[in-house]
């Protein structure tokens, strides 16, 4: 009998959740969301997130109809992430946990999006493709450890997303990304992009500098090329997003299903923020047909960073009986998925 | 003409056949449905030239990859030579592993592992980029013996007798940057952090011998190296 409270706010999101064992009780959550053409700044997000968090906690212990007393343990997002957003949740969780006398454990973000995926679809021993917009990769476990097989060399696939949507002034709300998927729709004309993957790693940054260019011709930056020709159309918002989106996720779904060849898996599993693209599920599901293979994918409740996730990957790593010192309770910008011992798995 | 599947690799099907009376592997880069039909047969097209392209230069210059006997762009299929007895390099460290105790494995894997950091060295020497270096794109094909008396003491010694040969050139380009070779050091190093994460001399033994064969640029790619690497660790991990 486990009964965890998680606290998330690595990004732009302040979620909280409860969950006991295994049973979603509680899953709250609030965006951060900055105009069109603009992104999220470390220090208004936090702003945000000091303004919502107590709330939700309360709305949390509401909605799971618990006292402080019924929870086992306090789950914050240790990292990755920004700081200032990360610190308001990590403050909360060591208060939280000093006045309910309750132990408290940080969190690697990564590794909650991974627990969460798999606790929802059932998965087992899957291939993971984490999607958000800080992180791309592709990962698997063996030996304790969930290693990284395959990720961006530069930008984050979502981070490309957003800065794209920024560019053709779409709306933030609620995320850029649902808002290109929209948009990618109504495309018809596949228009040529760049497509970069170096064995099973992918970039990105190049990819965005060109299409900036073709939405803004104004912004071409190399001078060297030629001006762009009198007869060449100029490209429509909704084709752009079209084949930005066909270009990039062909990118992800290839990385991974090089990553199921090389470990010899059929399972493939999407999590974080872009996982929730329905044309990406679309694609990695036709790739998983085509290998007899299966693909699990969760919706945006769970995709999207939550507050539910850290409390159950902070209750496995409970129950496994990780001790976390008062003194170690900080945040870290820096946290790779692979520095953490998976000590809760025994295959 | 029937067809043996062999295995269905992350490029596409191989399948056991023969072309002109030789029998041969081939390679069907089958259309990937979920990719945009156009996106699909540019890449495919690209990476089946790459792979030809490659594969000559490679034999040209003495590094062991597979003869391509003929390639049909529109049934998008390879025609390749076959190595029957071969494993890739990832099965034979392994084997090796559960076989041997610790000292026994660092010894046979310091041989794989030069033999290895030779043929890459000897690749970008010639300005081959791979683009995909892993050990499931390397295979170790034992050499047969001609006299066919092989004895059960004969068993350790065949271990080294072995040739090393590098496939999947989908990747590959023809490149004297050193910013390609450094990144495609990066992606081996990678794929054996990953892969091999207990035997983390492995890299350290095939870059050791790949300074030896990398030509007169080493010092340039190595510093490139650690450049690309370093981009790697000072991503930024937020979301």
């Amino acid at each position: 009998m486990v009964c965890a409270l998680g606290i998330e706010g690595s990004a732009n999101k302040i979620g909280i959740g409860i969950i006991k064992d295994g049973k979603v009780l509680a899953n709250v959550r609030r965006t951060y969301i900055t105009p069109p053409g603009e992104g999220f700044l470390p220090k208004e997000t936090a702003k945000h997130h000091r303004e919502a968090i107590l709330t939700l906690v309360h709305a949390s212990l509401k909605e799971a109809e618990l006292q402080p007393s019924d929870l086992d343990v306090v789950c914050y997002t240790k990292g990755p992430g920004m700081a200032p957003p990360l610190l308001v949740g990590a403050i909360v969780a060591r208060t939280l946990s000093l006045l309910w006398q309750k132990p408290l454990l940080g969190v690697n973000h990564c590794i909650g999006h991974i627990e969460m995926g798999r606790h929802i679809t059932g998965a087992q021993n899957p291939i993971v493709l984490y999607v958000s917009g800080g992180n791309t990769q592709v990962i698997a476990y063996s030996n304790k450890r969930y290693r990284i097989f395959g990720e961006t060399i530069d930008i984050a696939v979502g981070n490309c997303l957003d800065r794209f949507a920024r560019i053709i002034k779409l709306s933030n709300d609620p995320s850029p990304g649902y808002n290109i998927e929209q948009l990618a729709k109504q495309g018809k004309q596949y228009i040529k992009l760049p497509y970069v993957v170096k064995g099973m790693d992918v970039s990105f940054s190049g990819l965005l500098s060109h299409i900036e260019e073709l939405a803004d011709p104004n912004k071409r930056r190399n001078k060297r090329k030629k001006p762009m020709d009198e007869s060449e159309p100029e490209y429509s918002k909704e084709d752009l997003c079209y084949s930005l989106q066909e270009t990039i996720f062909a990118m992800l779904v290839e990385i991974t299903e090089r990553a199921m060849a090389h470990c010899e898996s059929n399972e493939v599993l999407i999590v974080g923020g872009v996982g929730c693209n329905e044309r990406l599920q679309e694609m990695m599901r036709i790739m998983c047909e085509e290998r007899d293979g299966k693909l699990f994918a969760t919706d945006e409740r769970y995709c999207i960073d939550n507050g539910l996730m850290i409390a159950h990957a902070g209750a496995e790593m409970f129950k496994a009986g990780t001790e976390m010192a008062f003194k170690d309770a900080f945040v870290t910008q820096r946290y790779r998925t692979d520095e953490v011992l998976v000590n809760w798995r025994d295959d | 003409m029937s067809l043996n599947i062999i295995k269905q690799g992350a490029e596409g099907r191989l399948y056991l056949g023969d072309f002109k009376g030789e029998s041969c592997l081939i390679k069907e880069r089958f259309v990937k449905k979920y990719r945009h039909p156009e996106l699909d047969s540019q890449i495919t097209r690209q990476r089946m030239k790459a792979e030809v392209k490659a594969s000559g230069r490679c034999l040209a210059a003495g590094i062991l990859a597979p003869r391509i006997l003929h390639s049909d762009l529109n049934t998008h299929k390879l025609y390749m030579e076959y190595f029957g007895n071969a494993q890739t390099a990832k099965q034979f460290i392994q084997q090796t592993v559960a076989a041997y105790d610790a000292e026994q494995t660092k010894e046979v894997l310091l041989h794989l592992c030069s033999r290895i950091g030779a043929g890459i060295g000897q690749m970008h020497a010639n300005n081959i980029i791979h683009g995909d270096l892993t050990t499931s794109n390397i295979l170790v094909n034992p050499k047969i013996s001609v006299n066919q008396n092989q004895s059960e003491d004969a068993d350790k010694d065949s271990k080294s007798e072995y040739d090393v040969i590098f496939i999947d050139f989908g990747l590959s380009h023809y490149n004297q940057a050193a910013e390609d070779k450094g990144v495609d050091l990066y992606v081996l190093e990678r794929a054996l952090l990953s892969t091999h994460s207990e035997q983390k001399y492995i890299f350290e033994y095939i870059l050791a011998e790949y300074r030896r064969n990398c030509g007169k640029d080493e010092e340039v790619v190595l510093a490139k190296f650690d450049e690309v690497r370093a981009r790697g660790r000072k991503r930024t991990m937020i979301g």
